[in-house]
Parts: C-alpha cells; sequence; structure tokens
C-alpha cells in the first residue's frame, strides 16, 4: 500500500487524478471513438470553466475575499461579446479569414476590457469597504450580483441572445471515427494559452513573486515595504477579466446564451474551487479538468446522474481533503 | 427607556395586527399578506439563528423551506387532502430535511465560514435543478396545485346562526379561510416562541459564544462543530416546518413559492433589515419587507408610466426590475446599517 502511494506521488500526485478518471471511463464507455470525442469535449470545457474560476481563486487567495459576484463577470463578458459580434456581422460574414479573426479578436478584447473595468469599479464600490469581515463580504458581493444580473436583464432583455461564429470555427474534425468540434479545440487552445501565461507570470515574473508571497504571508510582504493593495486590486482586474473572457468563450460554445447563464455557470465555478483548493491556479485547473471530465463522461454514461455528479464528487473530495485537492501554502 | 423593550412592543404589536388581521383587513390580498408574513416571520427567525446568532451563512434555507412544502404538496397530491397525509407529508419532509442538514453540517461546518456558504449554495441550486427536472415526482417547473383539508374549504362553516348560514363576527364571514388563517396564525407564532426559547436558553449563550470567538468557545470545552450542526438541523427542520405550513395554506407548490433564489434573497434581506442577532428584528425585517413586495411593486408600476416620455427611466423603474432595486438597498443597508433596525434601535445612535 505504501509503495503504491508512493508511486502515485512520484507521478504527480493529486494530479494524477484526470488521466486516472479518462481511464476509468475508457474501460466503462467501451467504444474509443466516443471516449476521444468525449475527452476532447471534457477537456475544452474544463479550459474555459478554468478561465472563469481562476480569478475567483487568486483573489481568495490573495485578500481572503470570495467574490460571490464573480460570475455577473462571466455573464457580463457572454453579453458583450455576443454584441460585439452581432455588431461586426459584415466581418463575420465576409469571406475572408482575416476579417472573421478579427471580428472574432475584437469581441473577446471587448470582453476582456470589459471585464477588467468592471473588476476596477467592483474591487473600488463594492468590495474595499468590507475587506477582513467575511459575513458583510458575502452579503454585499451577493447583492452586487443581483444587481449586476438585473442590470443585464435590463439591458439584453430576458430572451435568448443568438451568438454568431466566424465560419473558420464551425465544423468538426473527423479523427479515427470520432467526431472532435473545432471551437472545442479552439477553446482549448485559448484556455492552454491563457494557463501558460498565467504560470508564466506567477512563476517567472517580479509580479508573481510578490502575488505569491502575499498568498502566503500578506503582512510580511507588506512588512517588506510592498503596496499590497495596488497589486490585489491588479489581480482582482485580471481575475475578473478571465471571467469575462471564459464567459465570452462559452457564449461562442453554447450559440444561445441567457442572463440566468452566470447564474449557472457560478455553481460549477465554486464547484470547481472547493475542489481544486482556493488560492492556487494549478488547483483550480485540476479541479476544472476533473469536473468537466466527469460531468461529460456521466453524461454519456448515465445522463439522470449527469446533475448530481458533481455535488457527489465534491463531497467525496472534501471528505478526502477538506481543503480541496491541491490548495495554496496557507 | 429601556430600548430592547422598545423592540419587542414594535414585533408585539406587528404579531397583534397579524392576530386580527382577518377582521382589521377584509380584503382577500390583504389576508394573503398577513399569512405570508407569518410564514416569512418564523423562516427569518429560523435564518436569523444561524445567521445571527451562530455567524454561519447558508445558501440552502430555501432548499429546507421547499422540502418541508414539497413534502406536504407530494403527499397531498398523491393522497387525499386529509389531515393524515398533511401531517405524513410534513414529517416526510422535516425528516429529509434534518438529514441532509446532518450530512451537510458534518461535512462542511468544520472548514471556513466562506466554504460552508458556497457549499449550501452548491446544493440548493441542485435542489432547485432537481425539482424542476423530476417533473413527474414534483411537478417541474409548473409546480402542483392540490385541495387542502375540508376545514380551509370557503365553503365550510365554522359557526352558523339560526338560520343555518354562515356566521359573521364584526362583520367577518366565519368560514374556512379565517380557519386556515388562523392554522398559519398560530402555527407560526408557536413556532416563533420556541426559537425566542432557544435563544434565551443556555444553548443560545453557548451559539452567540461560538459567533464572537470560535477557538475560545472550543478551549472552554465546547464541541464547536456539534453545536454548529445543531444548530444547522434545528433552523432546517423549522423551515421545512414553516414550508409545510405554507404550502397547505397556498394550496399550490411550485420552485416560485418555495425554492427559488429569489426567496433566499428575500430572506437575507428581511434578516439585514430587521436586524441579524435579534429574534424580534425578524419579525420587523419580514413584515417590511413582505409589505414592500405586495405595495411597492404597485408604486413602481406608477412610476413607470409616468416616465414613460423618458428614455431608460421606464425601462429601470418597471416592476421587473424590483430586484434590481432590493439588490442596491441591500447593498446600502449592509454598508450603512449592517445591524438592522433592530440592532440600531437597541444600541442607539453611539456607534
Amino acid at each position: 500500500m505504501n509503495t503504491f502511494a508512493n508511486m502515485i506521488d512520484r507521478a504527480g500526485g493529486v494530479f494524477v487524478l484526470p488521466v486516472a478518471i479518462a481511464i476509468v471511463a475508457f474501460f466503462l464507455i467501451g467504444a474509443p471513438s466516443s471516449w476521444l470525442t468525449l475527452t476532447v469535449a471534457g477537456l475544452s470545457m474544463g479550459l474555459m470553466i478554468f478561465l472563469m474560476a481562476s480569478g475567483l481563486s487568486l483573489v481568495f487567495g490573495l485578500m481572503d475575499v470570495l467574490n460571490f459576484g464573480h460570475s455577473a463577470f462571466v455573464s457580463f463578458g457572454a453579453f458583450v461579446a455576443a454584441s460585439v459580434l452581432a455588431w461586426l456581422g459584415g466581418w463575420l460574414g465576409a469571406d475572408s479569414i482575416i476579417l472573421n479573426s478579427l471580428a472574432l479578436i475584437a469581441a473577446l478584447a471587448a470582453a476582456i476590457v470589459f471585464g477588467a473595468a468592471g473588476g476596477w469599479f467592483f474591487e473600488r464600490v463594492i468590495v474595499k469597504p468590507v475587506y477582513k469581515d467575511h459575513l458583510r463580504q458575502i452579503l454585499i458581493t451577493m447583492g452586487a450580483l443581483i444587481v449586476a444580473e438585473q442590470l443585464i436583464l435590463a439591458t439584453w432583455g430576458g430572451t435568448p441572445v443568438n451568438v454568431p461564429r466566424p465560419h473558420f470555427l464551425e465544423g468538426a474534425i473527423i479523427l479515427g471515427g470520432s467526431s472532435l468540434e473545432v471551437y472545442r479545440l479552439f477553446a482549448f487552445v485559448v484556455g492552454a494559452l491563457v494557463y501558460a501565461g498565467l504560470y508564466y507570470l506567477l512563476n517567472k515574473t517580479r509580479i508573481g513573486l510578490l502575488i505569491r508571497a502575499g498568498v502566503e504571508n500578506r503582512e510580511m510582504v507588506e512588512a517588506l515595504g510592498f503596496k499590497i493593495d495596488r497589486l490585489f486590486i491588479g489581480v482582482f482586474m485580471l481575475g475578473s477579466a478571465l471571467a469575462a473572457l471564459g464567459g465570452a468563450m462559452w457564449a461562442g460554445y453554447e450559440t444561445l446564451i441567457t442572463p440566468a447563464l452566470g447564474a449557472e455557470m457560478m455553481v460549477i465555478v465554486f464547484i470547481v474551487v472547493i475542489i481544486g483548493g482556493l488560492g492556487s491556479i494549478q488547483g483550480t485547473l485540476l479541479g476544472a479538468i476533473v469536473v468537466a471530465l466527469m460531468q461529460n463522461y456521466v453524461g454519456y454514461l448515465s445522463p439522470k446522474l449527469a446533475l448530481a455528479s458533481n455535488m457527489i464528487l465534491m463531497m467525496a473530495i472534501l471528505l478526502w481533503r477538506p481543503y480541496g485537492l491541491a490548495p495554496a501554502v496557507k | 427607556m429601556n430600548r430592547t423593550l422598545s423592540v419587542k412592543i414594535i414585533a408585539l404589536t406587528i404579531w397583534g395586527l397579524l392576530l386580527f388581521s382577518p377582521f382589521l383587513f377584509q380584503d382577500v390580498r390583504q389576508v394573503e399578506v398577513a399569512a405570508r408574513i407569518c410564514v416569512f416571520i418564523v423562516l427569518v427567525a429560523s435564518y436569523d439563528l444561524l445567521i445571527g446568532y451562530t455567524g454561519i451563512v447558508s445558501f440552502a434555507h430555501t432548499m429546507f423551506f421547499g422540502l418541508g412544502a414539497y413534502g406536504v404538496a407530494i403527499a397531498m397530491k398523491q393522497g387525499d387532502n386529509t389531515w393524515g397525509y398533511w401531517i405524513v407529508g410534513a414529517l416526510a419532509g422535516v425528516l429529509v430535511a434534518a438529514v441532509l442538514a446532518v450530512l451537510i453540517g458534518l461535512l462542511s461546518l468544520r472548514v471556513k465560514a466562506i466554504f460552508f456558504a458556497m457549499i449550501t449554495l452548491a446544493a440548493a441550486s441542485v435542489a432547485l435543478v432537481l425539482a424542476s427536472q423530476l417533473s413527474s415526482f414534483t411537478g417541474g417547473e409548473d409546480g402542483m396545485t392540490y385541495s387542502s383539508p375540508d376545514i380551509f374549504k370557503p365553503a365550510t362553516k365554522l359557526l352558523t346562526d339560526d338560520e343555518g348560514k354562515v356566521a359573521r363576527i364584526a362583520g367577518v364571514r366565519m368560514n374556512g379561510k379565517i380557519a386556515a388563517y388562523y392554522f398559519v396564525f398560530f402555527t407560526s407564532a408557536v413556532m416563533f416562541w420556541v426559537m425566542l426559547r432557544i435563544v434565551g436558553s443556555p444553548l443560545g449563550t453557548v451559539l452567540k459564544a461560538i459567533r464572537e470567538n470560535e477557538a475560545r468557545a472550543e478551549g472552554i470545552g465546547y464541541r464547536v462543530v456539534a453545536y454548529r450542526t445543531a444548530v444547522f438541523v434545528i433552523a432546517a427542520t423549522t423551515a421545512a416546518l414553516a414550508g409545510a405550513v405554507y404550502a397547505a395554506w397556498l394550496k399550490y407548490t411550485g420552485p416560485d413559492t418555495t425554492l427559488s433564489f429569489a426567496i433566499m434573497i428575500d430572506i437575507l434581506l428581511m434578516v439585514v433589515i430587521g436586524g441579524m442577532g435579534t429574534m424580534w428584528g425578524a419579525a420587523i425585517g419580514a413584515t417590511l419587507m413582505v409589505l414592500a413586495q405586495y405595495y411597492l411593486r404597485d408604486l413602481m408600476e406608477v412610476a413607470s408610466d409616468a416616465t414613460s416620455a423618458i428614455p431608460l427611466l421606464p425601462e429601470l423603474l418597471s416592476p421587473d426590475r424590483w430586484l434590481l432595486w432590493l439588490g442596491i438597498i441591500f447593498i446600502l443597508l449592509v454598508y450603512f446599517f449592517p445591524a438592522g433596525i433592530a440592532g440600531t434601535i437597541i444600541r442607539g445612535r453611539a456607534k
């Protein structure tokens, strides 16, 4: 038993979990082609969820602030991107890949800028007055979430909004009998790039060093003379922008979005950060991929269970590790 | 003057008005409002046990409320409208609520408050989705309508006059509607009284100690997790009972009346408005919010029509945007009056 545990530890500890899930699912599903489709779908979904969840996790790790209004940025990102895409319909419909991608980039950029600006406003107005008071923090960010949702309803209306996609992201690649949607591959690439960027930022740069130091011991960093408040608002804006980007990507994936999108995603995002452990990017990625893989596999194997599967998964993991799989050192 | 006393007097006045409301306000809608206030006072008071007295933030309170209501609804829909089925349904709902509360409590009350808030939120949304998905069992999005026990039917004569017609006392017809209202009123009053006793008991003192300083309470020798789980179960079963009572009154149970997130927000608002950590404040908060819900919407409708010439304003003032304004009021309240009405009165102006 001990040697087995050692073996798992050497192979990467808890980070083997998605691989283990994928292998178990492979035997349960039986058909390699469907398994590949589901795995790719799960991975791309996981990376989109990672985009939404990473900000929440970082903000909590750095400042002990849990933002219940985080999902508002997801919805705002989705709707802003949808509006920009609809507005640039001419470019999108054009027969040139360059114009198509320009429209897509404009939409994603608009979502990011909106998310960052919204994050700045949110941090200054809503969160700042209630640092260090968890109860009021929860209440106030919840109130802000309601207001944000209502603003979305007032601006875009309650009816579902159609999200146009550029042509080159439509369709699917057939690979050995399994069809892989192009958009999913695109989402996977974007998510992986963002993860790589975040990893570089946190582990190779001076700012990243400060952020990690702040997560570990805020007072010490302050005592050494760094303005952690300024760092924090930067992280908050970054997190909100990433959530908006995730929302925009998700909008393109769903192609039909409603104002309830944020609330739906919020639950998944919460489950992800709880499973992964708050405060660490690696944990969040792990949680996101585990949740998304589970959702896809269970949805295929027994659709009725899909709903409860994430909840059961969260309960099981909390029983095993009460602080999540890979929490930041605290 | 003793400030705590004045809060009690306000709350008791509310209860007194509720006691005589069928006689004071003879409109059907107003009695509806009064019954809703009764149920929500209990719901808010039980939530205050958690958030105000013990410092636990749970977003699953509507789930427990819904369990009681759905228990009654399913039992009375599958069976018939006798008291037996009401009791069976209510007991089943309360039991499921208690078991779920123990599970959630033992599993997650030992970690940080923030984890608990997130876990209850996730559980509540799963419950909401389940209720709308299992439509053969729960009626789905449409909910269920069913008959209430015979004694609550408007045709029932509680008292008859000489001619065998329904008797009137002070101009109010003594029919089943009165019986239904007083059923709601007295069960709510009893539950509220029980919670007052809990808060005043040694258990209540321990809960406050846990809220103020968890480590110290643990150090003195109280098992914090056990106490927290216990109060979570008490709050959950009370909410489930309130749901069962409300289901008998409404004769309808659906996601919008019991489980929806909007109701959770209502409860939060009521607690914050009334004052966290004061049972009496719950009565004040619930009353104000329910009244505002019923009558402010009419006002917003008028305001929206009046400003129809100005762009954007009517859109923001329309009754559908009701939650927007509630949200803003909520944020402002948490900033400026975190103690709520009752708390502000008790503490006085000095901060």
